[in-house]
């Protein structure tokens, strides 16, 4: 097993207080803090081997290159894909929108259907509504259940042979539910669609392979994975990728340029146009070294064992609604306190040094469904502790009588 | 407890979130009704104003929304009724100064009594939005242009 405590210890920011408490960050879901290993990475990087990529002739360029192609090898084989399926991306919000853009233009028609959930965070609507304007497709949502899962009857009555892309979360940011992918992606292949599915909640979080899982595409966000902000990664089925058309133009993504027209490269460089964050995608590849030598297995477990202790204590609290499974759940829970709006107990748990996020989490349309304007989360990764939940417990008490009439 | 938070949800504040005042809707000839939205939290507010021979007759509020938007309609309510349209027009502006703690008129802040409370936003950057939802839709209704105001439109 894991040392949690000395792994805890790679990650300087969380050894601070925070208007005078000790810092608890439970924000993991908006983005995780990053270990001393991969702000090393970054600094050295700039320290030694700073230049751009592709191009050069010099001795600069070349480590430059072969750090960055060896890292996109790492995030390759972090998801068992080959290096010619992996496209660095800003994140996983980019990723939809690439394949929105490429393959959802190409390949999308009046009379086609693109299914989502009502699970979804905005980054998996709105870039296949503005698709659906563009196609004239129609998009179609698989609804949730009071309970917090995917209607699994109401999935099976809208997979029709018009469903051409069902884009899915794997784990939810609000709700915290982790879908069943394999069986759904199953089932969506078996009516002809392409499945694209939101491992921006998973990647950090779970073993992900995305041959078993069998999907698409499958794209991630590096900042919610140990990695720094704006690098992100898509993984695109070789078969499908030689079939997408370029979304952005520009230099690294060509080989023939003419005044009037182009020839574009094939692979992943055909979809990174310009310079890319060439030191986030190498340190991506640190974060995938650091979370590797923790085990993804083993982080899953702690995260289950989080979401328990977390479910267990919260349950104690009167007056609380706790949003999502009960059972099995990625490492979040969402919840409303009775009397305490989600804003105020932000402001109040902060003051705790308590950081929480409250607001619609980016699901707006979710939150209208569960008649909530919004709730309040806390959300673990692999460096937080039980004890950090308990002081949460007792901010959670104080806040309920402070706020309670 | 942080001072700055005591000073934020005064007990005056939090008797309005609690039990605000002048909660409901007004319809009929006269009427103005705006939707006010602060999309960066999902709060919503609907303000709905009387006006006769340019001043507030009655005005009444309902939405859902966290204790400092709530006490700040609630006391705005209670404030702006029977003032004329300038006035109330006016307070908005000072109101704004209280809250942000730019452009303060301090002359001009007597006039809006408890609302003062509200001073303790300005410690708080990210909740002025939430203290100001109502005052946008109320300075929207003062126009008489019925419709939504969203807390992302203008630099609140």
């Amino acid at each position: 097993m894991p040392d949690w405590t000395a792994i805890r210890h790679d990650f300087p920011i969380l050894n601070q207080e925070v208007q005078g408490h000790p810092l608890i960050y439970f924000d993991n879901a908006a983005t995780s803090q990053k270990p001393r290993q991969v702000i090393d990475a970054l600094v050295h990087y700039y320290e030694h081997d700073n230049a751009n990529v592709h191009r050069g002739l010099h001795e600069l360029s070349n480590r430059a290159t072969d750090a960055y192609e060896e890292s996109r090898r790492k995030v390759a084989r972090f998801l068992n894909a080959t290096e010619e399926e992996m496209i660095f991306t800003r994140g996983a919000t980019e990723g939809i929108n690439l394949v929105a853009q490429s393959w959802g233009r190409a390949n999308l028609k009046p009379g086609d259907v693109i299914l989502l959930t009502e699970m979804e965070h905005h980054s998996n609507l709105v870039p296949w509504q503005l698709v659906a304007a563009q196609t004239g497709a129609e998009l179609k949502h698989v609804p949730v259940t009071d309970e917090g899962i995917l209607d699994l009857d109401a999935f099976n009555s809208l997979l029709t042979e018009q469903v051409k892309l069902f884009a899915f979360v794997h784990v939810s940011n609000s709700l915290g539910t982790i879908n069943p992918a394999q069986q759904l992606i199953a089932q969506a292949h078996a009516v002809g669609a392409k499945v694209l599915l939101d491992g921006a909640q998973s990647a950090g979080h779970m073993p992900v392979d995305v041959k078993d899982l069998d999907c698409d595409f499958y794209v991630l966000s590096g900042h919610k994975m140990c990695a720094p902000t704006g690098i992100g990664a898509l993984y695109v089925r070789g078969s499908v990728l030689a079939d997408m058309p370029p979304w952005q133009g520009g230099g690294e993504m060509i080989v023939r340029v003419q005044f009037s027209s182009s020839t574009f490269k094939e692979g992943p460089a055909r979809f990174e146009a310009g310079t890319p964050d060439i030191s986030g995608a190498i340190v991506l590849g640190t974060a995938i070294d650091y979370l590797e030598s923790i085990g993804r297995e083993a982080i899953a477990a702690h995260d289950a064992d989080l979401a328990q202790h977390a479910l267990a204590r919260m349950s104690e609290i009167e007056g609380i609604r706790i949003f999502g499974p009960k059972t099995e759940r990625g490492a979040l829970v969402a919840f409303a306190l009775e009397g305490a709006h989600p804003h105020d107990l932000t402001t109040f748990a902060n003051t705790q040094g308590l950081a929480l996020r409250g607001g619609h989490h980016c699901t707006q349309p979710l939150m209208r469904k569960f008649k909530v304007p919004s709730t309040s989360r806390a959300s673990f990764y692999f460096y937080n502790t039980k004890d950090e939940i308990d002081r949460m417990i007792d901010i959670l008490q104080d806040a309920r009588k402070f706020f309670a009439p | 407890m942080n001072d700055e938070l005591r000073d934020l949800y005064q007990s005056v504040i939090l008797d309005h979130s609690r039990k605000p005042r002048n909660f409901g809707e007004l319809h009929g000839d006269g009427c103005v009704h705006v939707h006010g939205d602060n999309p960066s939290c999902g709060d919503e507010i609907d303000v709905y104003l009387k006006l006769n021979a340019g001043k507030i007759e009655d005005i009444k509020f309902n939405g859902q929304g966290c204790a400092i938007s709530q006490a700040s309609a609630s006391m705005m309510t209670q404030k702006i009724k029977g003032k004329a349209r300038e006035e109330a027009t006016k307070m908005a502006t000072v109101f704004r100064g209280i809250v942000t703690g730019k452009d303060r008129q301090l002359a001009e802040e007597e006039e809006l009594g408890e609302l003062i409370l509200l001073e303790g936003v300005q410690h708080f950057p990210q909740r002025v939005k939430c203290a100001m939802l109502s005052w946008r839709a109320l300075e929207q209704a003062l126009n008489e242009k019925a419709g939504t105001v969203s807390t992302e439109e203008l630099g609140d």
